[in-house]
């Protein structure tokens, strides 16, 4: 193993060194956008640049500064690619080019910030459809490869090329500004940011477990470009309640997959394995996220709320009921959703039983295709001794998709509902 | 004398910035013909990049409101084309912020297109 500057490693730290590289990446790539104009050049190159590191470093060892090493790197790639073009006729890259010489100066940490800010309003403007806006999330800002990128959106690698393509010709042709948004503009843009991270975090967190560890890793991902964001944007409440959220819910990872690797309820996990730093790390930012908006409740810090009374909890019997209901009728005059609905349904029939939960079903409409539905409703039957109305429930939910772990619980009930229907 | 604006409707939304196929340069002659053939009564007409280019803005509140900008359009929207401006604008955010200015938008919808820019002849 080879000794680097830094003294670790590239054995053991092969990861380490591909994050390090990829973190860089971005950093470079969003001032190389910004020089040159144009993010499809500035990804081929700094793309070109992060696997030269990838072959070198490894051999070299990690230099003093890897990111005035990529940045070199890059933008010598990037004059290289601009010549070629400059070399077909009608093609005038003359100014490009200067200007990439005469920045010859390595940018200040400011400015890589200021850079980068702009790269995610840019990846995550409402023009581009939001799988896209999530794809090119996870190719600029978290580094992935095409593939891997693909891989994670569970959508094939040709599938994913084209549509990155398409948004980087959108960019260009419909000149989507690289900048970040006016002070009247940001609450707006930014919540379009925030629903984008929290969807990539929600496909990693609901992914078929352990199967695929791309999956899984989109919930750090996710993590890290919400950390990336509160850095940047340190004063929003939005941003802080986001990452309370996402800590609050990533918690509990280890607890989530039981020994045969199916999924554990919530209300089964096995509490010691959960995350107590991350948990530590959330309450102290959801403290900060309520006082900052303490007259104007915020989505993700509500909900972030709701995950704390959870991860305060010693068990699933001794939460604090009251509290959640609370948060969820905070919930639901932000975002009144049948699901919201559902969960609030749940805190109440856990604070005041059975008969009030079914009460606050009724007011829930249908919700096609959700198995949650018919299996609450199922259960609070079961609890009410009500075995035939009970089966039914238990058998309508048995009919829609639901993970192992869910369809298991399901089928026991069934069976327990239909032995003491007959006796 | 009042004016036309001929809005051209084709199927699989051809991309008229690349002349990829001997079918689409045969066209694009055609275009050229009834160009000059119809120079007399011509007052300007555009070609569009392909919808996946689009944007929508949307001020559901009606005038003043908040905008809602959003992809597209999509395909299964049964809404047609009713006018046609052109803005120069520095980006789209710019265009955008006119856009939310069209009546249109306040009651239905405008589409942000971009307009291809063929080069100046004989450059």
């Amino acid at each position: 193993m080879l000794p680097t500057p830094e003294g670790c490693t590239f054995e053991a730290s092969r990861e380490a060194l591909v994050r390090l590289v990829r973190d860089e990446g971005a950093r470079v790539l969003a001032t190389l956008v910004r020089t040159t104009g144009s993010l499809e050049l500035a990804e081929d190159a700094v793309q070109d640049a992060v696997l030269k590191a990838l072959e070198i470093w490894p051999g070299s060892g990690i230099p003093a500064q890897p990111r005035a090493w990529l940045t070199v790197a890059a933008r010598n790639r990037a004059i290289d690619l601009l010549r070629r073009e400059a070399r077909r006729p009608g093609k005038e890259h003359a100014a490009e080019i200067f200007a990439l010489h005469s920045d010859a100066a390595l940018p200040g940490p400011d400015v890589v910030a200021d850079d980068l800010l702009r790269l995610v309003f840019t990846c995550c403007h409402p023009s581009l459809p939001l799988e896209t806006q999530t794809a090119l999330a996870l190719r600029t800002l978290c580094g992935l490869s095409t593939a891997e990128v693909g891989r994670a959106l569970l959508v094939p690698e040709a599938t994913m090329a084209k549509r990155l393509t398409r948004a980087r010709r959108k960019i260009a042709v419909a000149a989507i500004p690289y900048r970040a948004p006016a002070a009247t503009e940001l609450p707006r843009r930014l919540r379009g940011v925030l629903a984008t991270i929290y969807l990539l975090f929600n496909e990693g967190y609901n992914a078929s477990a352990g199967e695929d560890l791309i999956r899984s890793q989109l919930t750090a991902e996710a993590l890290r470009l919400s950390r990336l964001l509160l850095e940047l944007l340190p004063g929003e409440a939005s941003v802080i309640g986001l990452l309370a959220l996402l800590l609050l819910q990533s918690s509990r990872h280890a607890a989530r997959l039981g020994d045969d690797g199916e999924v554990v309820l919530l209300a089964d996990q096995d509490r010691r394995r959960w995350d107590r730093k991350a948990i530590a790390e959330g309450m102290t930012l959801l403290g900060v996220a309520l006082r900052r908006a303490p007259t104007e409740p915020d989505l993700y810090a509500t909900q972030a709320a709701i995950a704390a009374c959870h991860a305060l909890a010693a068990t699933w019997e001794a939460t604090n009921w009251d509290a959640v209901v609370s948060w969820y009728d905070v919930l639901l005059t932000i975002n009144d959703t049948p699901v919201v609905r559902l969960n609030r349904a749940v805190a109440i029939s856990e604070l005041r039983g059975p008969r009030a939960g079914l009460a606050a079903l009724a007011e829930i409409g249908e919700l096609p295709g959700y198995p949650s539905l018919p299996a609450v409703r199922a259960e609070l039957l079961y609890r009410l001794r009500r075995w035939d109305d009970a089966a039914t429930s238990f058998r309508a939910a048995l009919a829609m998709p639901a993970n192992n772990a869910q369809r298991r619980h399901l089928h026991e009930r069934l069976a327990r509902c239909e032995h003491s229907a007959k006796t | 004398m009042p004016r036309y604006a001929a809005l051209i409707y084709e199927q699989g939304d051809p991309d008229w910035s690349v002349l990829d196929t001997p079918e689409k340069e045969s066209t694009m002659a055609d275009y050229g013909a009834f160009g000059a053939a119809a120079a007399a009564v011509m007052r300007g007409g555009a070609a569009l990049y392909p919808t996946t280019t689009g944007t929508v803005v949307q001020v559901p509140g009606g005038k003043g409101g908040e905008v809602v900008v959003t992809d597209g359009p999509f395909a299964e929207t049964k809404e047609v084309l009713t006018g046609f401006y052109q803005l120069e604008c520095a980006d789209l955010d710019e265009a955008v912020a006119w856009a939310a200015r069209i009546p249109a938008a306040w009651t239905g919808k405008v589409e942000i297109r971009p307009i291809i820019d063929f080069g100046a002849p004989d450059s």
